[in-house]
């Protein structure tokens, strides 16, 4: 297990090298000056020959990078034209806009785009998986006609109409809940969870069509297979049927997708946040693509692809425990 | 239970069928059948596949409930009407009353609860006992089927026995509420035959020792033979002829039950096909040739060798029969005699050439020569390309071009092998079992090849089915001198077709000789175990092998 999981961690550092290698590379070559767009469009040429030589944007793309590497690894320092700021390991750069360190930048942002993916999570599965297992259990039947109408139609709808409707039923006309925004766990727990609703809620309606979909399949698979008609042919009731030896058979599949979903929600879920006014990582991320902001593009991207080589790892490790037949290695 | 109900059950018999139909959409599976079992009795339904004997044996437990399938007639078992029964009344008399034994043990059973959980589970259905006292139950079950350290094993999976201790463990889920009919669905037909004949003879003894009724279904007349008091033989969904078994074996009234006899293969014959004398030197120069072939799998300290150092020789016009267990390395070594594998050790020579070493680009010009015929004939037919396209596929790798040319060799091949040569343009799920092994052949004989290694090339088949596939197989050997090479498990279809016999074992090559010498009179020990496990076909000998496994067990 301790083997298994060194190697899978020795594979995601390779992976996210890769990652960041071409990232570089296509920003390389993207159109427009970006000490112009740094400096401001009111910049003389002579403040833009300034701000290049302080981004270091003259040296050759690998010295550029090889600073990159090396200031994840040990830290470097960056002058601030009027002084030398250390950014200590791991040091993901410096803002080319807000001067800001990446590292702190992503930090700050991490626990509230964790907030909302987590709390998304827990109800997309419960809902997914409730609704699958119903489904397949009262297959044929109206229940399973009528979620898998509602499954497609959650499938079909994108986010941004399902959370309007929700602000405008819910805070405007009922005015039962505030205008969703986001405050702190540690601030206040209780306005925490109040202003997460509504996003956790779209979020998880949107995915738990697909999850439903898949834990149906899966469990219409297992009820098939011979070993359930062993336990029926020993007069187990279906109820024991469906909760003990069906969804056995239909976790692995979940966990696998979860896993996916998990770990790119750190850096897809920007209608969301844009939707809700959440300020997490995906927002950050479509501005810094938009001002071309290497660094902070770059840093984000390597904590997205961290989250889902992490989630992947984790995955494998709860298929193994789920399923004694597999075997790590 | 008043004295009247009890009048009642002590007299009625322990299943009762009248007039039972199973319907599958338009197809009815079943077609009126009727019968009675006494309590403590043992019958054996006998039919070949599609005869409608497993649909009947479901039938007695109310399974096809649910499936679409619809039942008529009347089923009463243990003083339960099946077919007008609630879903309450046929939990109650699933497992409790009656218990059913199915065919594949490894799929049988849920992969991802401990074996003991399992069997707990059901017990604790019919009985009000705490989760402890189902465990123990079901340690108490698995000790008595004979599984040994039954209370450690209980907490193994099901893919952590092997396959003989599954279809015990299966068992024991039966006896978990001793019930009083146990259905066995082809309960021994995975199983490798020293294996079988354990489980044949510890259901033997439990009814013995239990008094419980049997309904066996078996394709296998030997495992009916062994096992049961009566025999009903199906055919079409109807009885062909019921009775007791030595009467129903030893004298069929029947046409059927004659044809279908006649069919299986027994080991006590002799090859039947008389082969003609090959010349000399076709016999003393063999085509191919294995010395001390090895294959291993894995690395580390997770190697195996799979066959483990194996010399024999294959001669034009002859068959080598290569009989063994599961995991006795047969198959590896057939793949490795085509150069499907490649041997890890060893030599291969093929007609002067040493063929085990060649690359892959060396070994195309012998390619052709060397054919393979697979077990599987669903398996290895592609469903999605015509059949005629699938024989014509070692044609074209030859370099044929002109599509007129292959159409008239295949149509030729398929003629050849029995089939309508109109057929080209079919697939394969249009074909029998039969009928898609014979295209299997067909396809082999393409290339027009000099050795043909066949790997269980009837195991799926029917035993009429077999039997004509095994009369092609020897036909066209007589009538092209290929050089055959027949593996498998089946001992008595091993003597059918093969001049020389190998028995192997873990690997290796145990026994080796001429097929009346190494089937009249083995030498080595695990030959003649293998020999003792054969179901006979007359009930007297059957209970003669018994006796002799005994003293072999006991040896």
């Amino acid at each position: 297990m301790t083997g298994f999981l060194v190697r899978r961690l020795g594979g995601a550092v390779l992976v996210l090298f890769a990652l960041t290698a071409i990232l570089y590379g296509i920003f390389y070559v993207a159109p427009g000056d970006v000490a112009q767009i740094a400096c401001g469009p009111r910049c003389s040429p002579a403040q833009v020959a300034q701000v290049t030589e302080q981004l270091r944007l003259n040296d050759p793309l690998y010295v550029q990078y090889g600073h990159f590497l090396q200031g994840i690894v040990a830290g470097r320092d960056f002058s601030t034209g009027t002084g030398v700021e250390h950014c200590s390991a791991p040091c993901l750069g410096v803002s080319y806009q807000s001067d800001q360190q990446v590292t702190q930048l992503i930090l700050a942002k991490l626990p509230v785009t964790g907030s909302l993916v987590i709390g998304a999570f827990a109800g997309w599965l419960l809902l997914g998986v409730g609704t699958g297992v119903l489904s397949a259990w009262r297959r044929g039947r109206l229940t399973e006609r009528v979620l898998t109408w509602l499954t497609l139609a959650g499938a079909a709808t994108p986010v941004f109409v399902i959370g309007l409707l929700l602000i405008i039923v819910f805070c405007s006309t009922l005015q039962w809940l505030p205008a969703p925004s986001y405050v702190p766990f540690a601030e206040d727990p209780e306005q925490w969870a109040w202003g997460l609703l509504l996003p956790w809620v779209s979020l998880a309606l949107i995915e738990s069509a697909k999850y439903a979909r898949l834990t149906r399949s899966a469990m219409l698979e297992t009820l098939a297979e011979d070993h359930v008609r062993t336990f029926r042919a020993y007069g187990v009731g279906e109820r024991a049927i469906i909760g003990r030896h069906a969804l056995r058979g239909a976790v692995a599949p979940v966990i696998a997708l979860s896993a996916l979903d998990f770990g790119t929600m750190f850096g897809g879920a920007v209608l969301t946040e844009s939707l809700f006014g959440i300020p997490g990582i995906g927002r950050e991320l479509v501005h810094a693509v938009k001002v071309v902001d290497l660094p902070v593009v770059v840093g984000m991207v390597l904590v997205t692809g961290f989250f889902v080589v992490l989630a992947n790892a984790l995955a494998d490790v709860l298929y193994a425990l789920a399923d004694r037949r597999v075997v790590l290695s | 239970m008043t004295t009247h109900d009890l009048l009642k059950t002590t007299r009625e018999p322990l299943v009762r069928v009248a007039g039972l139909t199973v319907d599958f959409g338009s197809v009815r599976a079943v077609d009126g059948l009727s019968f009675t079992l006494e309590a403590g009795g043992a019958l054996a339904v006998v039919g070949e596949s599609g005869s409608g004997k497993s649909a009947s044996a479901y039938a007695l437990l109310g399974l096809h409930r649910g499936t679409g399938a619809r039942v008529g007639g009347t089923v009463e078992v243990a003083g339960t009407d099946v077919n007008a029964a609630d879903d309450a009344g046929l939990r109650a008399l699933r497992g409790a009353k009656a218990a059913m034994v199915f065919q594949d043990p490894l799929s049988s059973l849920d992969p991802y609860y401990p074996v003991g959980d399992q069997i707990a589970e059901v017990h604790r259905v019919h009985h009000r006992v705490s989760r402890k006292a189902a465990r123990a139950r079901a340690v108490e079950v698995l000790d008595r089927v004979g599984i040994p350290d039954a209370a450690r094993r209980s907490r193994l999976r099901p893919h952590e026995f092997s396959g003989g201790m599954r279809q015990r463990a299966l068992i024991a889920m039966a006896l978990a509420c001793e019930p009083q009919l146990i259905v066995a669905d082809e309960p021994t037909t995975a199983l490798d035959v020293t294996v079988q004949a354990q489980i044949l003879d510890l259901l033997h003894t439990l009814r013995q020792e239990t008094g419980m009724g049997l309904l066996l279904v078996t394709h296998d007349v030997g495992v009916a033979a062994e096992s049961v008091d009566d025999v009903l033989v199906m055919r079409d969904g109807r009885e062909v002829e019921r009775g007791p078994v030595a009467r129903v074996l030893g004298s069929p009234r029947e046409a059927y039950t004659k044809e279908l006899l006649a069919a299986v293969p027994r080991v006590e014959t002799r090859r039947v096909v008389p082969v003609p004398s090959p010349r000399a030197e076709e016999a003393s120069v063999p085509l191919l040739e294995a010395v001390g072939l090895r294959r291993e799998f894995g690395r580390g300290n997770g190697k195996v060798a799979a066959v483990g150092g194996v010399s024999l020789t294959v001669h034009a016009g002859r068959t080598l029969g290569i009989v063994g267990e599961s995991g006795s390395g047969k198959t590896t070594l057939g793949r490795m005699l085509v150069r499907l594998l490649d041997p890890t050790a060893g030599r291969l020579r093929y007609g002067g050439t040493e063929i085990g070493s060649l690359s892959e680009k060396e070994l195309r010009p012998f390619r052709r020569e060397l054919q393979m015929v697979f077990q599987d004939p669903v398996a290895s037919l592609n469903p999605r390309r015509s059949v005629g396209e699938s024989v014509a596929d070692p044609l074209r790798a030859a370099g044929e071009g002109d599509e007129g040319r292959i159409r008239d060799r295949v149509g030729a091949l398929l003629e050849r092998v029995g089939l309508d040569p109109a057929h080209f343009e079919r697939y394969p799920h249009e074909f029998s079992g039969g009928q898609r092994q014979r295209i299997g052949i067909a396809r082999a004989l393409a290339a027009e090849p000099k050795v043909i290694v066949c790997d269980e090339p009837v195991s799926a088949l029917d035993v009429t089915t077999q039997a004509q596939v095994v009369a092609l197989l020897a036909e066209l050997q007589r009538e092209l001198g290929i050089g055959l090479v027949f593996i498998a498990h089946d001992l008595a279809v091993v003597r059918q077709v093969s001049d020389r016999v190998a028995v192997m074992r873990g690997g290796l090559i145990v026994e080796q000789g001429s097929a009346d010498e190494v089937y009249g009179d083995p030498r080595d020990p695990y030959t003649k175990q293998l020999l003792a496990a054969v179901p006979a076909l007359d009930p007297g000998l059957a209970a003669a092998r018994r006796a002799a496994r005994k003293e072999l067990a006991a040896a």
